[in-house]
């Protein structure tokens, strides 16, 4: 660790002691010891470097090199729900939660659809609130290895929202998170969203995990979402990050699947100059399944990094993945798909695609596979592919009277197609049909 | 309407069309038959503009225009259309989505009204009539999964929907069985008119049962080797083309002029 990386670090420490003193005075003590244990191993450990196998392809050094302002101390926002309502989608107008620049917002929080579910921050849940112990024991149980400096920085500093759904519910509107970060002046912020998502036995929902920004500046978002599906439960869960292109998206999705529940999920990576998202599914009990899919659509010098980490630890669990990713300029994708079959997890099935289409000849993709399997008796199959659009597709097209821009749109389209399908909002598809469609040409859409 | 004059044309270096002349007017039906290899199909893609195919020399006028000065876009905006011997699928793309999108822009390009997705599955609806397919196509994705005769159907359905003056068949009828085939060419056919041109390119005779030519051209190594009316497609289709590739290249001039 560098002498430059240990003084951004001095930095954060000071903003870390305005905020334990300011921020936490109402929270239970086992939780501020839990916050200075985790910023005491963010000291320690640092941010990732790209010696670590898990970071080779993917320097955060732009982001341990910038000094932040943790958001929590930029009392001034002076948005308003003018300034914001359009980034939500229309199924969730009634049942959206928004945060801005990382922080929760009662006022603006619409939830006339959310009567049959249990929303409240953290210091609420923790302080009075049945749901105390439920939530101890999910944050102490993280922690310690397999995590790295970003989500020890956050679980130092974020302050976030308890989400439950009770038994039995099925939740009718889609539930929406929707961080907005902005900020005019000064030095850029970090943001450091954190929500825990808990849905008890036989309960379903659907969350929209949203990230925009109002501004085309640099910020660095921080983000924890955790979700824990009970039995029976099923989750549908998309996250769609359009962040600020000059922005650091780092997020880590952990889930929990319970027995016989469902957890499925799209990710849509369009902003950021640099993203990075951790998904992680754990199989805890039998019979568990899930779907991990997104789309990483990168243009210019972005890059964006997906690390998939399915681990089945119990029999009879199936897990599905197909990400696509679409790169032009000189624009660098990374996906990682580990597969972990544990001892005794028989009858798992596990598959994993990873498609990547290069407009450009100078943008890359690093795609690696993983699969681990210690039983014996598993259908496992992945396969990764990375490829160029298709000439006489294209001479196709325009032989139809379709200009070269439009032939490519549509296209990349098509090939983006298969993830974005398998969004059940409306609104978030049209949206995301007009912006693979509108990529080169304007003017243009489609039904 | 089209005029073809010492067309050379290589792919990869390699040369196919050696000196072809060619003059197409309005209200006419060409055929274009010729062995394997003949430079049939290299001919129709030239026409369309393939990248791949490199003219070296002479010139198409195509309206008292330059075509091959024109993008393979522009072309068919202006009015030509290939129907592909084997249509590319296109994953993810719906065929009316792919249709709309062609239609538009011609419209835009001739300077008329472009269709909402509404208004043009009317007009899909009643173009899908001619080639007898089913709506449920016009959802699919362009071709994908569809038969061979499915695919050929569905070109037919683009020529119907982008309403062509200048139609290029590239071998619509291989792969066809008799229905299909019967499909194809009462879909060409009704789609004919005295203001418009077909050319024909294809290996047999069968298809010029149901789409009478008004001539027949033969290629033979990159060039024409013999021309004349629908009579000459039963010749060939009796005597095979050996008769006239075994011919020296004196005896196939010959049979040349004496067409």
């Amino acid at each position: 660790m560098g002498l430059q990386l240990l003084k951004e670090e001095s930095l954060f420490a000071a903003e870390f002691s305005e905020f334990i003193r300011n921020r936490c005075a109402n929270e239970p003590t086992w939780l501020r010891i839990l916050r200075e244990k985790s910023f005491a191993e963010f000291e320690q450990i640092g941010f990732p470097t790209v010696k670590e196998e898990d970071w080779k392809y993917t320097n955060v050094a732009p982001i341990a090199k910038t000094t932040f302002r943790p958001a929590w101390t930029d009392r001034e926002t002076r948005l308003e729900a003018g300034d914001f309502s359009s980034l939500i989608y229309d199924e969730s107008r009634d049942s959206s939660l928004v945060f801005i620049n990382g922080v929760f917002q009662p006022e603006f929080f619409n939830a006339s659809r959310l009567s049959q579910i249990v929303v409240m921050s953290f210091t609420e849940a923790l302080t009075s609130s049945p749901h105390a112990p439920l939530i101890r024991e999910h944050f102490e149980r993280y922690g310690g290895a397999g995590e790295n400096g970003f989500t020890r920085l956050n679980a130092a500093l974020s302050d976030g929202v308890f989400v439950l759904i009770p038994a039995n519910v099925n939740l009718d509107a889609p539930l929406e998170l929707l961080f907005v970060t902005d900020h005019e002046q000064g030095s850029p912020l970090a943001v450091f969203p954190r929500v825990l998502i808990m849905g008890e036995e036989n309960s379903s929902a659907t969350i929209i995990e949203s990230y925009a920004s109002r501004s085309n500046g640099q910020y660095f978002t921080d983000a924890i979402i955790d979700f824990v599906v009970a039995d029976g439960a099923s989750f549908q869960h998309y996250k769609l990050q359009r962040e600020s292109t000059a922005a650091f998206h780092i997020a880590d999705t952990r889930v929990s699947v319970r027995a016989g529940a469902k957890y499925e999920t799209a990710t849509i990576n369009l902003g950021a100059a640099l993203s990075r998202h951790d998904i992680a599914v754990t199989f805890e009990e039998e019979g568990g399944e899930c779907a991990v899919d997104g789309l990483y659509m990168i243009s210019a010098n972005q890059h964006s990094d997906t690390h998939s980490m399915i681990d089945h630890r119990q029999p009879h669990c199936t897990s599905h993945q197909l990400y696509k990713g679409v790169l032009d300029g000189r624009s660098h994708a990374v996906f990682n798909g580990k597969v972990f079959v544990r001892h005794g997890a028989q009858q798992t099935n596990a598959q994993q695609t990873n498609k990547n289409l290069l407009l450009s000849d100078e943008a890359r993709v690093d795609t690696k596979p993983q699969l681990e399997i210690f039983a014996d008796d598993v259908k496992c199959a992945h396969g990764a592919a990375v490829g160029q659009l298709d000439q006489d597709e294209l001479f196709y097209l325009e032989s139809r009277g379709i200009n070269p821009g439009l032939a490519r749109n549509l296209l990349t389209y098509g090939f983006a197609e298969e993830v974005i399908e398998k969004i059940k909002i409306d609104s978030i598809k049209r949206e995301l049909d007009a912006v693979v469609l509108n990529r080169l040409h304007s003017g243009l859409e489609i039904a | 309407m089209l005029e073809i004059r010492n067309l050379y044309a290589s792919v990869d270096g390699n040369e196919i069309l050696k000196g072809i002349d060619l003059k197409v007017n309005r209200g006419e039906v060409h055929a274009i038959m010729g062995p394997n290899g003949s430079g049939k199909s290299t001919l129709a893609k030239v026409l369309a503009g393939h990248p791949q195919y490199e003219v070296t020399a002479g010139e198409v006028i195509y309206d008292g225009k330059n075509l091959l000065e024109m993008s393979p876009d522009e072309r068919a905006r202006e009015g030509v259309f290939m129907a592909f011997q084997y249509p590319i699928e296109v994953p993810g793309v719906s065929n009316a989505q792919f249709l709309r999108l062609a239609y538009n822009e011609k419209q835009k390009h001739l300077g008329e009204e472009e269709l909402d997705p509404l208004e043009f599955k009317d007009l899909l609806k009643e173009k899908a009539k001619i080639v007898e397919m089913d709506a449920s196509f016009m959802t699919r994705s362009v071709n994908e999964g569809f038969s061979g005769g499915e695919k050929k159907r569905n070109e037919i359905l683009q020529m119907a929907v982008l309403d062509p003056k200048l139609s290029v068949l590239d071998e619509t009828d291989s792969g066809l069985d008799i229905d299909a085939l019967r499909i194809v060419a009462e879909g060409v056919n009704k789609l004919h008119s005295p203001e418009k041109a077909v050319i024909l390119v294809t290996h047999y005779q069968r298809l010029l049962n149901y789409i009478v030519p008004d001539f027949v051209h033969v290629l033979s190594a990159g060039r024409i080797v013999k021309e004349g009316g629908k009579e000459l497609a039963l010749e060939l289709e009796e005597k095979g083309y050996d008769w006239l590739k075994n011919g020296d290249g004196k005896a196939a001039a010959g049979l040349k002029r004496s067409a």
